[in-house]
Order: structure tokens, then sequence, then C-alpha cells
């Protein structure tokens, strides 16, 4: 909580100065402290539902503020309308969310603005060092992370010991686990999947494997290694339709969690929040536990989703809009966010007591942040994505997404998957190894 | 002196008449000739994460052709404009014969509710079917259980396309319907009196009356449906996230260079699709019409 005090203390420096340096400039200001004084409009893209609140709580304190909130897409959805409107030049949100996988190829891109002149390069150690070191791109600082996603596996308890079966410890409990729960009441299914990269690649990450390496503009990509021995337990699964054809985000995803015939996830700590809107019928029942391992007794994790929120490169009002980012990631915004289920990126609110010892009252009063913190704490070392990720992502359906429906099996279509982004990355100019 | 005059009279009106043109000269340049202009321009160059803009002639032109992801798709579009074309027009026809008909108990509800759909905008009638579709919580879920059915989900890669196609003669049906009945409105009552004395019935009427008078309604009509087949995008593109591994990313020729264009960055090969693509439905539009028009004349 201390830096909370001192951003106040300077907030204060500052705002004393800025009224001395009002007289001499107005608009176009570097000062995000005396550019939030000033007021003025922003538009924000993102999707994560407690931004909300944090909006509010600004537009509260900064009277001349206002700030329209846009949900532009989950995801590919809304970096396809980001790099839309940049490409157009035109509707460009002066901030967006953007998850970590992404910002590497915003970054190249030269979409995003650097702002570590307007504070940013002061706040080393301020954040998780997963999160960080995804928004420091070289020397800029592209980006403040909002939250991180270590991976735990949520899953509706209820439904679990209603049917017998014991909650999965590794990937092969969870295979038999899927199996019984299906036998037991054939309209249940573990998890739904309809093959989804973000969740391919943080199994990947997990079980230690390093598909890509990235090095300049050296990139080397190796999917038929390490990578694909998540498929020893996705294969069987798809072979015997134990998933549910279901994607995630979808209307028919949320209608599952809330009925209890999708019993289980395994996703990123910032979940909560989602479940608790989504799948309103269902709160009490879904608990959290580890991710499930790949040896006995282990107790691996890996990061999924997990956002940033950066300023664009377009955006006029670079200095304000880096105010609203330091009120929402290490301002009073963080403390809000959290209480309204999200996970911090913050090392302070990560090590707090007061952060560990909340019980959600979703899980049935569970300290669910344990769990999750756990799990930050054993991220696998040494995963990296590529710098053309979202590309890469959009056609993993073609690829790996084609053994979903039958045509081939996961093993080829990683294969398939690597061939088509190999040829886009000579294409693009990287060297591939 | 004289010939001073002439020269004066000849050149001046000419300047005049630009002057009328200009309004429409500039905003069909601007908004017709400009874009396609631009994007020309765009499809002779690569954009290249690593290394920038280059020229590279007519490379991506060449890439594309050779890419059997456009044929996919191209091949997709063309089926699709075989089967729900000929089978959306066809519908269209018997309702407007039937409104036309005068034979029909509450035409204009008929008339109304056909065309109600059409009203309906495409992203939300897609978003509808789609729920509709879905065999976990939608439509053809509570169908199987109330039949006691095990019907799949239509959104599965083999029927996806018939899918989409049935979505699509459910908007259009209405539309093309009002585009027939339009020019069946038109026939002049005195053909259908003579005929009457003549002793022709209905159907007689129809092939022989009826049909040849909205001909050319029918060739418009076959040619608005041909341009829509090949700018198919609406429909699986929505529909993409509750299928994303039975519609892929170059399912139609539009949405691969949708995908080429905003999630690869690859506004030259993007550009190229679509020239490709334009090029393509003007000759087969071209064709038709050409057709249409020569039976016309006969």
């Amino acid at each position: 909580m201390k830096h909370h005090h001192s951003t106040a203390l300077r907030a204060g420096a500052i705002a004393g100065a800025s009224l001395i340096a009002l007289a001499g400039c107005s608009a176009g200001t570097q000062d995000p402290d005396a550019a939030a004084e000033a007021g003025g409009t922003l538009t924000v893209w993102a999707w994560e539902p407690t931004l909300e609140a944090v909006v509010e709580a600004y537009e509260a304190e900064n009277e001349g503020v206002d700030i329209e909130l846009v949900n532009a897409g989950t995801g590919n959805d809304q970096y396809t309308a980001l790099q839309n409107a940049i490409q157009a030049g035109s509707g460009v949100p002066d901030i967006a969310q953007i998850e970590y996988f992404a910002v590497p190829q915003f970054a190249i891109a030269d979409s995003l603005a650097d702002i570590s002149e307007l504070g940013a390069a002061d706040l080393d150690g301020t954040f998780a060092p997963g999160p960080w070191s995804a928004v420091s791109q070289g020397d800029a600082i592209v980006g403040m992370p909002m939250d991180s996603g270590p991976m735990a596996m949520f899953y509706n308890a209820e439904v679990f010991e209603r049917l017998g079966v014991a909650v999965p410890e590794t990937w092969e409990d969870y295979l038999q686990a899927a199996r019984d729960l299906r036998a037991a009441d054939p309209s249940v299914s573990i998890t739904n999947d309809t093959g989804d990269a973000g969740l391919a690649t943080s199994l990947m990450w997990q079980s230690g494997a390093e598909p890509f390496t990235v090095d300049g503009t050296t990139v080397g990509i190796d999917l038929e290694g390490d990578a694909a021995r998540y498929a020893e337990i996705w294969q069987p699964m798809l072979d015997e339709d134990l998933f549910a054809p279901v994607s995630s985000w979808s209307d028919e995803w949320f209608a599952g969690m809330n009925d209890g015939t999708i019993a289980s996830i395994t996703t990123g700590a910032w979940m909560p929040a989602n479940l608790e809107s989504g799948a309103p019928d269902a709160a009490g029942d879904w608990r959290v536990a580890p991710m499930p391992q790949w040896e006995d007794g282990g107790a691996a994790s890996a990061e999924n989703g997990g956002s940033s929120l950066a300023v664009t490169a377009a955006s006029e009002q670079a200095a304000l809009a880096y105010d609203f980012l330091e009120y929402a990631t290490t301002g009073d915004g963080v403390q809000l966010r959290l209480d309204a289920g999200a996970f911090p990126a913050t090392t302070a609110d990560l090590e707090s007591q007061e952060f560990l010892d909340v019980e959600f009252e979703y899980f049935g009063g569970q300290q669910a942040n344990q769990v999750f913190a756990e799990s930050s704490a054993n991220v696998v070392d040494g995963w990296s994505y590529l710098p053309y990720q979202v590309y890469a992502n959009s056609i993993f359906n073609d690829t790996v997404g084609q053994a979903y429906v039958g045509d081939t099996t996961i093993v080829d279509g990683l294969a398939a998957w690597q061939e088509q982004i190999d040829a886009y990355g000579q294409e693009q100019g990287f060297t591939i190894e | 002196m004289t010939s001073t005059t002439r020269i004066r009279r000849a050149g001046a009106p000419r300047v005049a008449g630009l002057g009328f043109l200009a309004p429409f000269a500039i905003v069909f340049a601007l908004v017709f000739l400009a874009p396609i202009a631009y994007a020309l321009f765009l499809s002779l160059f690569a954009d290249r994460l690593v290394g920038g803009v280059q020229f590279v002639g007519l490379d991506n032109f060449a890439r594309i052709l050779g890419d059997a992801r456009f044929w996919s798709g191209v091949g997709n579009v063309v089926l699709f404009l075989l089967v729900q074309v000929p089978i959306m027009l066809f519908l269209s026809l018997l309702v407007a014969l039937a409104i036309d008909s005068g034979r029909l108990h509450g035409a204009a509800f008929v008339r109304l509710s056909v065309f109600l759909p059409y009203a309906v905008p495409a992203v939300v009638a897609t978003l509808m079917w789609g729920f509709m579709y879905g065999d976990r919580f939608g439509l053809v879920r509570s169908f199987n259980e109330i039949l006691g059915t095990s019907i799949a989900s239509p959104l599965a890669p083999d029927t996806v396309l018939a899918a989409i196609g049935n979505i699509v003669t459910w908007q259009f049906v209405g539309y093309n319907m009002l585009i027939f009945f339009a020019a069946l409105r038109t026939v002049p009552t005195s053909l259908y009196e003579a005929a009457e004395i003549d002793g022709a019935g209905e159907l007689r009427v129809i092939t022989a009356i009826k049909l040849p008078a909205i001909r050319g309604a029918l060739v418009i009509a076959t040619i608005f449906s041909i341009i829509g087949s090949f700018q198919l995008f609406n429909e699986p593109s929505i529909l993409r996230n509750l299928a994303p591994n039975a519609i892929t990313s170059y399912f139609t020729p539009n949405i691969w260079a949708y995908e080429l264009s905003f999630s690869g960055q690859q506004q030259g090969l993007a550009a190229a699709v679509a020239i490709l693509m334009g090029i393509l439905t003007a000759v087969i539009a071209y064709l038709v019409q050409l057709r249409g028009m020569r039976k016309e004349q006969r």
C-alpha cells in the first residue's frame, strides 16, 4: 500500500506546480496530473468488467474528465477492431486492453505509445516480474499490467460430489474424471473446448515446453516435440467425445457453467468476476483447485491471459490517458478491481495478507487467492510468445481445430499449425529457425 | 474575326458541360474510382513486420492464385451460388406468383410476413439463427428433447454451408419476391383477358405471359444474388464464434481477405483477393446479363 501514499503525495505536489504551469500550456501537456486537472474525454476499449467501477470512481475524483468505456469485443475480436481503426487512422481509442500475448505484435507495429517518460519508468518492482516483462519492449514500456492470470482449475464441487467423482490432481486423473462424470450423467462434460489457442499454449507452458523462442527478429518454432505432450490427454478426450463442444465466451458456455453441465474450467485467476456475472445461479457451488499436474505431487503452473492497459500511439491525450492508467493499475483503482473479483499484477497486493485472506462468497467462502498466489509463484520459467501470436492464434482453428471435428489429430494439427506460422514468419521478414 | 468567334463558340459549351458534370464526376471519382485505385495500389505492395513496405509487383496476385485456401473459398461460394440461389429465386417466384394470382387469402399478410425477415439486420438474424442451431441449449436441443430425436447441430463442417444457405434464403426470399411481384403488377390486364378468351389455363398464363414479362426482373435478381453469394461474409463471420472449426479463416474469399488484412496485417494480399473476386464477379454477372438480354431481344 506504500506506493499509494507516494502517488498521492506526488500528485499533490505536481497539482500545485501545474497551477503555475497551466498558465503557459493548455492542451498537449506531458504531465499526467496536470492533464487530469485540465480534464478531457478519453475512450477506453476494454472487456474487463471490473473497470466500470474504476471509471466511475476516477470520474468522480476528476470532474473534468469524461471516460467512455467501450466493450469492442473480447480478445481477438477487439484486436481486429483495434487494428482496423489503426489502419483507418480514425476511431482509435486512447486506451486499449491488450492481453500479454498480443503486446509484442502491437508493439512491433508501433501502435502503442511508450509511456516510460510519463512516469512508468519509475514503476519497476511495482508489478510481478512476468506481467512487467510482458509490457517492457526493449527500453520502451508500452502498457501497464492490469491483472495477471496464473492458472487454476475452477470446478463445480456440487456436480463432482453429486456424481461421486474425485477432483483430479493430475492430468491422468482428469481424463479419468472426465469419463466418470460422463458415465454418471451423460449431460455433464468435465469442460468445454472447441480448440482454443490460448488454452493450448498455456498447457504447453505448464508442461515445460518452449515451442517459441524469440531473439530479436530470429524466431524458433517447435510444436512437434514437448509442445505436443498435452495431446496425450486432449486426444483421448476428443476421441471419446468428452468435451462440451461449446466455444468459450459464447452464451452456451455461460449457460453450461450456470446449469452444471460444464463441470470445470482450467483458466486464469481473472475468472471469478466472469463466473459471478455469467453463471450467477451456480454461486456457492464452484471452488478453486490447483491446476492438474503432469507429475504426481507437482506444482507447475502457467499464465493464461492477463491483460495490460496500453495507451495507443494515435492517442492525442497520452498524458491524461496515463493518469487514468496509473489510477486503474497502481492507484485506488486496484482495490476497486480486487473487490470486484479481479486478480492483481501488483506485488504489494499479491503478497498482502488482506488479499490472501479474502473469502469468496461465490466459492462458498473459500480463500481462493491463496490457490492463485501459489500458482503465481509456480509459473514455469522460460516461456515466450511469438511476436505475431495474434495471427498465429487466428489460424489455430484452421489447423489444430480440425482435430475437434474429426478430420485429423491434434499432433498432425500442430504440425500444420507450425508449417503455416513458419511460412507467415518468413513472409513477414523474420528469420525462422 | 469570324474564325475566332467560331472557336470560342465551339469551346465555351464544352467548359460549361464539364461544370455541370463536375458534381457527379467528383463524387463518382471519390467514392467509386479512388477506392478501386487505392486497392490496386495496395495490391502491388507487401507490408512486413520486419522490413516495412516493399514493392512486389504482381507477386501478391500470383501467391493468391497459387494458394489452395483461395480456391477452397471460391469453391464454397460457387457451390453456394449453384444451390442456394436457384432455391431462393424459385421460392421467391412461387410466392410472387401466388400473391399475384389473386386467389390467396390474406395476400397482404403473406406479402408482409415473407418480406419481414429482410427488415431484420443480417447480424441480428444470424445471431438468432446461430442460437436456434445450437444442439446444447438452442432450438435443436429442444426439438430433440420433445421428439426424442438426435439431430446434430447443423453447424458441423459438412452442413454449415447449408445452414448458412438457410439463413440467407430466409432473409432474401421476401426481397426477391417484391422485385418479381412489382414486375408482375406491370403486366397489362388486357393480356390476361385475351388469354382467358383464348381458353388458356392458369399454368399457360404463367409460362406464356407472366414469366416472359418479368424476364428482366429475373435477370436483375439473379445478378444481385450472384454478387451477394460471392460477397458472402456476415453470416459465416458471425457463426465462426460458434463453430470456429467448421468455418475456417478462408471459408469464403471475403472472410479470407478480412483475416489477411486484420489478423495477418497483409493488406496487399487482401487487396489482391478483393480485386480478383471483383473481376470474377463482374465476368460472371456480365455473362448472365448477356444471356438474359439476348433472349429478351429474340
